[in-house]
């Protein structure tokens, strides 16, 4: 198979996947959702290791160094956020679990 | 570049399945925190493989650029507060979009004399520009939350010109850099990008902005995608695409829930449409009252329901609010919490700010389950919110909001608007609920009213 139609065919179901996963999110997420979401894209800082490692001249080696620096902070930054946003959602559910289920979502 | 082996591959699918499973997790509030973790576990994995096969140079200083740079992100996730979050988001995203633009510049270089093909070149152009659009967009976004900036729509008359020719100019440089590769057409595909995103942040008002943090974050996505294709890496295709798709849906899902399409929002403004914002105070006559009034309204009231907004949160008022609520539960009353979609300043952001708070669960209504109720509500509490209020929403074609579906609090026996002032809400716009006669203001800091109105209450 052609490599570039392998390359499309990961693309377009990665497509509906992506829309499939999150279609049944409840308001209620949409701030911590956004923020994962983010956090995820921030996977670029692979790619800005990848090209600075085989960086060869100067210049490019501080472009890449920049790429690192900018794409850690939105990993990294990104999850730990998320975390902390999530963690007040999750807290509540000890002190009364009897009636905390799902906050959104059911009509 | 070496090629990657296969064990590699097979790490990167597996941390390409640790985003599809943290995004399925992030839907539903009893597996978000475990799947946002499981997307932080694969995304360290995957950046940690690549030391292993690829022969990487500079080691060292990569290493210290990744850990400034995981400094910043600790500090400024820790630091940040809750009502600060639209901005970090937008922040956080935008230097995403610039490293995606930074690392595609820099591959443009080694495609230069390479045979990679047309297509891998189109990618890299494709990277650049929307790259820079994020990383532009983003930072206009958080001048305009961060009040850096004016948070009313900006326009001047050539914007739309100027708009369409930089897109024009970018697609030419696009096709150039496919026919005719050079790195300094990347440098001026950048600059374009750049300005582009500029432009196209500009004409959104501040109420539209939390939809384009959620667009450009799209927007990085497919960015990081492209990369992937241009790095010939699969995870960065996936995850790229996940976050391309996920976001464009969650875009739509909130345009729909402020009634506006997402054309509307970004280009809406150099139509003229929101020409009623005048974002001028009025000196029309209110009625006003005194804490005791309203500890008397609420106190003897059946029914309560308290539609929280952003000077709420502003005012740190959470706390205080949760109190007076559980005063009032305690003397027999129904109190609710009505949560418009997009209340505060981001969709969702109101229930991250009271579940600060520690407001239980049950208690937040979505505007959809508890919109047929205000009719048989004693009082409406409306604290520190104005434009999720506003009938004009409803009543007035040509306003800026209008179409978006409010919370019905027009349709209660009394309602209770606590304000600092008169001004107008984010988008700009008086509300004639203000001056309707079964409305009663408490002027005041939030905090400072809430703490007056708590002991009034409590003395009933």
């Amino acid at each position: 198979m052609n490599e570039s139609i392998v390359w499309l065919t990961i693309f377009i179901l990665s497509v509906f996947v992506g829309v499939e996963v999150i279609s049944k999110v409840s308001s209620t997420l949409h701030t911590p959702l956004m923020s994962g979401a983010n956090a995820i894209h921030g996977i670029i800082l692979l790619g800005a290791i990848l090209v600075t490692g085989h960086a060869e001249s100067n210049l490019a080696l501080v472009v890449g160094l920049v790429a690192v620096v900018l794409a850690s902070v939105n990993m990294v930054g990104g999850f730990l956020v998320t975390d902390r946003m999530l963690q007040m959602f999750v807290r509540k559910k000890k002190p009364a679990p009897a009636k905390v289920e799902h906050g959104g979502g059911q009509s | 570049m070496t090629a990657t082996p296969v064990w590699a591959q097979l790490v990167y699918l597996l941390a390409a399945v640790c985003f599809i499973l943290a995004l399925k997790g992030l839907s539903s509030p009893k597996t978000a925190r475990a799947g946002n973790l499981i997307g932080a576990v694969g995304a360290v994995i995957a950046c940690v493989v690549v030391f292993f096969y690829a022969e990487l140079d500079h080691v060292a200083a990569i290493l210290v650029a990744a850990a400034i740079g995981t400094a910043v992100g600790v500090v400024g996730a820790q630091r940040v507060q809750m009502t600060q979050m639209p901005q970090l988001v937008a922040l956080f995203n935008g230097v995403g979009g610039g490293a995606a633009a930074l690392v595609a510049l820099l591959e443009l270089g080694n495609l230069v004399d390479g045979d990679r093909g047309g297509f891998a070149l189109a990618a890299t152009a494709f990277t650049i520009v929307v790259g820079c659009v994020s990383f532009a967009g983003s930072m206009i976004t958080f001048a305009k939350l961060q009040d850096l900036m004016t948070s009313r729509p900006v326009t001047f008359p050539g914007l739309p010109i100027m708009f369409g020719g930089s897109l024009l100019v970018a697609l030419v440089l696009s096709v150039l850099t496919v026919t005719d590769p050079a790195v300094w057409l990347g440098v001026v595909l950048a600059l374009v990008g750049l300005s582009l995103g500029v432009l196209l942040v500009l004409p959104v008002g501040g109420a539209d902005v939390p939809i384009v943090i959620s667009l450009l974050n799209a927007f990085t996505g497919l960015t990081v995608a492209a990369g992937g294709y241009v790095l010939d890496n699969t995870v960065l295709l996936v995850a790229g695409t996940l976050v391309g798709a996920a976001g464009t849906f969650l875009t739509k899902l909130m345009a729909a829930a402020m009634g506006r399409s997402v054309a509307n929002i970004l280009f809406g403004a150099l139509k003229g449409g929101s020409t009623l914002g005048s974002g001028e105070v009025s000196d029309r006559p209110v009625r006003s009252a005194a804490p005791q009034d309203v500890a008397i309204l609420l106190g003897y009231a059946d029914k309560v329901i308290i539609v929280p907004g952003y000077g709420l949160a502003v005012a740190q008022a959470q706390h205080t609010l949760r109190e007076l609520a559980d005063v009032l539960m305690a003397r027999g009353i129904a109190v609710d919490y009505a949560i418009h979609p997009v209340a505060g300043r981001m969709p969702g952001h109101m229930n991250v700010l009271l579940a600060e708070a520690q407001v239980p669960y049950e208690q937040l209504k979505e505007m959809d389950d508890i919109n047929s109720e205000f009719k048989q509500t004693d009082v409406v509490l409306v604290v520190g919110a104005n434009d999720v209020v506003n009938p004009a929403a409803k009543t007035t074609p040509g306003a800026p909001i209008y179409g978006m579906p409010i919370l019905n609090a027009d349709e209660a026996h009394q309602v209770v608007f606590m304000k600092r002032s008169m001004r107008p809400g984010f988008s700009g716009i008086e509300n004639e609920l203000l001056f309707d006669p079964k409305t009663t203001l408490l002027f005041g800091d939030a905090k400072d009213s809430l703490g007056k109105l708590l002991s009034a209450v409590k003395t009933l």
